[in-house]
């Protein structure tokens, strides 16, 4: 067992784990934030995309452990104060989400994708979205009203 | 007209939970003192099963318990079944070898369960797993369908050259005479490419033994939770049904993979009644891979015979379809009728005949996958349609118009069974070839020339058949089940409403368009509305979500149960407003004496129903009405889809360029949620078409089993497409004219990109159309032209 901290949703948490255990599992498991969601085993899905210290990570394939003193945002922490995040709200607009699996994963790419893009002064168009988000698979609705939504989102950032 | 019913674009209710991740999944679920679960799964494709030494791992820490074939047989449980009994061409009833919850004696594909370990955590579970040695004796293994007949494997038991059954539809000697007398045969070959259907959610169940009650609880991750109820309990015999609950919350896309009762999910109930701990298992995606229900996996042979104007005279068609190693809950009428029924499609071609034979193969079980049959049917008849155009000089557009089955001529008796109660195909081609601008296509191809890319145009006129219906005609034909559907529409006190249905809604937006219908029919407020669904012991009966049901008979139960609301209304009424019963008008929420500007509002009734203080003497108490709706028919949605590509011969990379889909889906509730399902039904079909493919070697390896191999589209892989649903053909048997939306684009999707490959490079490749294939098919066209 080793001991691992670190500031998730805001909140400092401090666990005792197996080393091996995932950053997924340990969100999930130890920490009952069973939004971040684990859809393979390979990095492929990003179902399981949280953001640590400003930056979007695969959850399922990270070790916990690695995350020792990091600032973890899972999708239970984007929306701040009970308003929705505005990417949150443009993925409900759009009808951007079908069953919803991978939607949490989408929304946490999504904006960090977004911010990205602001801060280096890239130009958000279809384009630009289609490419970003192609570590996210998404099974029901064809991305069609996902970069829909990730481009109203965009807008309202 | 209620502000949010029939017919507008309502954001979904179920959003919330779902964009601030607290859905909850299957494995969200978390039981006080659960164990868990972790299978060992056979490496080989054939193998007999010898001695399983499970010592080292029972020694392991935090492991409960280890069960094998052996125990399960031990405790007398029955097997999975499939619920469809074909008869062979010879009147023989169809051939279905055991199906055991763990393997027993024999491991028949790569992932057959062969034990399962019980610990404390799944990481002591999967440790232990790999710690337990099998002893196999390794066999021959059949994997190909082309070759399974004469493969001299041997799959099950006392079932010969591996053949499930030899299956007819259609006049034969019609189809022969007319072939006789044609003017032009075309024919083509057609391989229907093995799928894995990959909901992002992968399959989980949680098994929960309750000694004090005696009772069983499973949560597991299915389109049809009541369906599951009944195999577990009436075949497996894990569990009275009376006893057993199966909640299916929500549950992160199925596309028909999760329709059937799996082992896995079996096993953990079965296990937690033998640990009385509950246990759970989750499956991990190679275990997905290897273990859900495949979908597809036809080899055909089809011919057209024709007239000298391109007229269709009669259709041959010749399929061997891939079963797998197991017969799945559903397999054995995906190639027969779902499949044969819908060899017509939007065509009066006048005689028709096909045989299939299904065979055991040595891989994953092979069962319904989106559009279940229909996929394969359109994919063969619009393949074949297009060679026929070509080889009769005749437009793709006009060919099919030539064919089509005229407006007048509905309702439309096929050759192959099915009647089409209504359909209006031209006014879909006519708008596809605007919205596709078919007219500017030369432009287009001369531009992309122009830069040394090769344009082509593809098109395709699907039909399917959903809500498949009647009870009685299905009963006659196999079925094991009854395919009605139940609806419970319950008030409380404060005029709030809980709807509660059997079907199952993982992506549909059920909890959306249900309201909606609620809404429009008894005029409460939209929000007013609750949809409950996918937990037995809450909605009591039902047959679950699978083949574009819920709302064309799911829904006509629920308008049945408001029906019954306002019947009972009207009594509560005429007593209140001291009227005849006959006099009472129900609108807009409204009861009303004619004529009069006497009124009650529908929440008043409802209250007065509750607090039966001055109530007709005589009438129950309560606002609380079930329905059952069993339909008459299938729904026949229809449409035409325009796919636009260029390929790049240099690599033979394949782009669209525009896709355009038009859909005729009768009367539609929501039309945001009905083009979000055609936008993903066609992001599977172009998945199919371009880049999707299970691939076992010959000694049934499956090489595809993650998504490093296996090709998902991703969103740069696709387009933005155009969607347009046509004003269109109400159903005409089921009060809301609905038809059905939700396969129509994996259906129709497939044909319309191979078509404009084809167009594009001249020459036919099978799907998925990868660079490799098209840029060699492109290669040989060369050499051969070179060599003119």
């Amino acid at each position: 067992m080793t001991s691992v901290t670190m500031t998730v949703n805001g909140k400092a948490v401090t666990k005792d784990i197996e080393p091996r255990m995932l950053l997924s599992t340990f969100l999930r498991e130890e920490l009952g934030l069973t939004g971040t969601h684990v859809g393979c085993d390979t990095s492929q899905c990003g179902c399981c995309v949280v953001h640590a210290d400003g930056d979007s990570v695969k959850a399922c394939t990270a070790l916990a452990v690695q995350f020792d003193g990091a600032s973890v945002t899972t999708i239970e922490g984007l929306a701040q104060n009970g308003t929705l995040h505005p990417m949150q709200e443009a993925f409900r607009d759009n009808h951007g989400l079908q069953c919803g699996f991978c939607t949490t994963g989408m929304i946490m790419s999504s904006v960090d994708l977004v911010k990205k893009a602001k801060e280096q002064g890239i130009t958000i168009d279809e384009h630009y979205v289609r490419e970003g988000l192609e570590g996210n698979i998404c099974r029901c609705t064809g991305y069609h009203n996902i970069v829909k939504a990730v481009l109203a989102g965009a807008q309202s950032m | 007209m209620a502000t949010n019913g029939i017919g507008t674009p309502v954001k979904r209710k179920e959003d919330l939970r779902f964009i601030t991740g607290s859905g909850r999944y299957t494995d969200d679920i978390h039981v006080p003192n659960q164990a868990y679960a972790c299978f060992v799964r056979s490496p080989h494709a054939h193998a007999t099963i010898g001695a399983i030494d499970t010592s080292a791992a029972a020694a392991m820490p935090g492991v409960l318990g280890i069960f094998t074939g052996e125990d399960v047989a031990a405790d007398g449980l029955g097997g999975l079944i499939c619920g469809w009994m074909v008869k062979s061409k010879d009147g023989s009833p169809m051939k279905a070898g055991p199906h055991p919850i763990l393997a027993h004696g024999k491991a028949r594909y790569v992932g057959d369960h062969v034990a399962v370990v019980v610990a404390e955590t799944f990481e002591q579970a999967r440790d232990a797993a790999e710690a337990i040695t099998v002893d196999y004796g390794v066999l021959p293994a059949a994997v190909d369908v082309a070759k399974a007949h004469d493969s001299g494997v041997d799959i099950h038991a006392d079932i010969p050259n591996n053949l499930v059954y030899d299956w007819e539809i259609g006049d034969k000697a019609a189809t022969d005479a007319a072939f006789a007398q044609a003017a032009h045969v075309t024919r083509v070959d057609l391989v229907n490419n093995r799928l894995v259907p990959n909901p992002m959610e992968p399959r989980a169940a949680i098994g929960h033994y309750e000694f004090g009650t005696d009772s069983f609880t499973l949560y597991t991750t299915s389109q049809n939770p009541h369906v599951a109820r009944l195999v577990i309990s009436a075949f497996v015999g894990i569990a009275p049904e009376h006893k057993l609950t199966v909640v299916a919350p929500d549950v992160g896309g199925g596309f028909g993979s999760k329709i059937f009762i799996y082992a896995e999910e079996c096993v953990a109930l079965w296990a937690s009644r033998k640990l009385r701990r509950p246990v759970k298992w989750t499956s991990d995606r190679t275990e997905a891979f290897l273990s859900d229900a495949h979908g597809r996996d036809h080899v055909s042979v089809a011919e057209m015979a024709m007239d000298q104007n391109g007229n269709f005279l009669a259709l041959r068609v010749n399929t061997k379809a891939n079963m797998g190693a197991y017969l799945s809950t559903f397999a054995s009428c995906i190639p027969t009728y779902l499949y044969a029924t819908l060899l017509a499609g939007q065509y009066k071609t006048p005689a028709i005949y096909c045989d299939v034979q299904a065979y055991y193969t040595n891989t994953a079980p092979v069962d319904a996958y989106r559009g279940a049959g229909r996929p394969e049917a359109t994919y063969l008849i619009e393949t074949l349609v297009e060679e026929c155009g070509k080889e009769m000089g005749l437009d793709p557009a006009e060919i099919r118009r030539r064919n089509f089955i005229p407006k007048d001529a509905f309702p439309y008796q096929t050759p192959v069974a099915l009647q089409y109660d209504t359909g209006d195909y031209e006014p879909c081609l006519d708008k596809a070839l605007e919205l596709a601008d078919y007219a500017g296509f030369p432009a287009r191809r001369s531009q992309s020339e122009a830069k040394g890319k090769l344009r082509g145009i593809g098109f395709s006129a699907y039909i399917e058949a959903c809500g498949i219906a009647p009870s009685a005609v299905i009963g006659s034909l196999g079925a094991g089940v009854g395919l009605w559907e139940s609806a419970k529409v319950r008030f409380s006190h404060t005029g709030k409403v809980q709807v509660l249905t059997g079907t199952h809604s993982h992506g549909q937006g059920h909890e959306t368009t249900f309201a909606q219908v609620v809404a429009e029919k008894l005029g409460v407020a939209y929000e007013d509305v609750d949809v409950i669904h996918g937990d037995t012991s809450k909605t009591t009966v039902g047959m679950g979500t699978y083949g574009s049901r819920s709302l064309a008979v799911g829904g006509e139960a629920l308008v049945k149960a408001c029906d019954k609301i306002v019947a009972k209304g009207k009594k509560i009424a005429a007593h209140l407003l001291e009227a005849a019963e006959q006099d009472i008008v129900f609108q807009d929420g409204n009861f009303s004496v004619a004529g009069t500007d006497k009124s009650k509002s529908i929440g008043e009734i409802v209250f007065a129903a509750l607090v039966p203080h001055n109530y007709p003497a005589g009438l129950e108490p309560g606002m609380e009405e079930t329905a059952y709706y069993d339909p008459a028919n299938f729904t026949y949605p229809s449409g035409v889809y325009i796919c636009e590509v260029e390929v790049d011969p240099d690599s033979g990379v394949t782009e669209i360029q525009s896709f355009t889909a038009v859909d005729d889906f009768g009367n539609v509730v929501n039309p945001m949620i009905v083009e979000g399902q055609v936008h993903g039904g066609l992001a599977q079909g172009i998945g199919q078409a371009l880049f999707e493919n299970a691939v076992y070697d010959e000694s049934g390896q499956l090489l595809s089993a993650s998504y490093m191999d296996y090709t998902m589209p991703r969103a740069d892989d696709l387009p933005s497409f155009v969607v347009h649903t046509t004003a269109g053909t109400a159903c005409t048997h089921n009060s809301l004219g609905v038809k059905g939306c939700g396969e129509a684009g994996a259906i129709g999707s497939p044909p319309a990109v191979m078509n404009a490959i084809a167009d594009a490079i001249g020459t036919r490749v099978s799907m998925p159309a990868t660079p490799e294939k098209v840029w060699r098919a492109l290669q040989k066209t060369n050499l051969a032209k070179a060599a003119e």
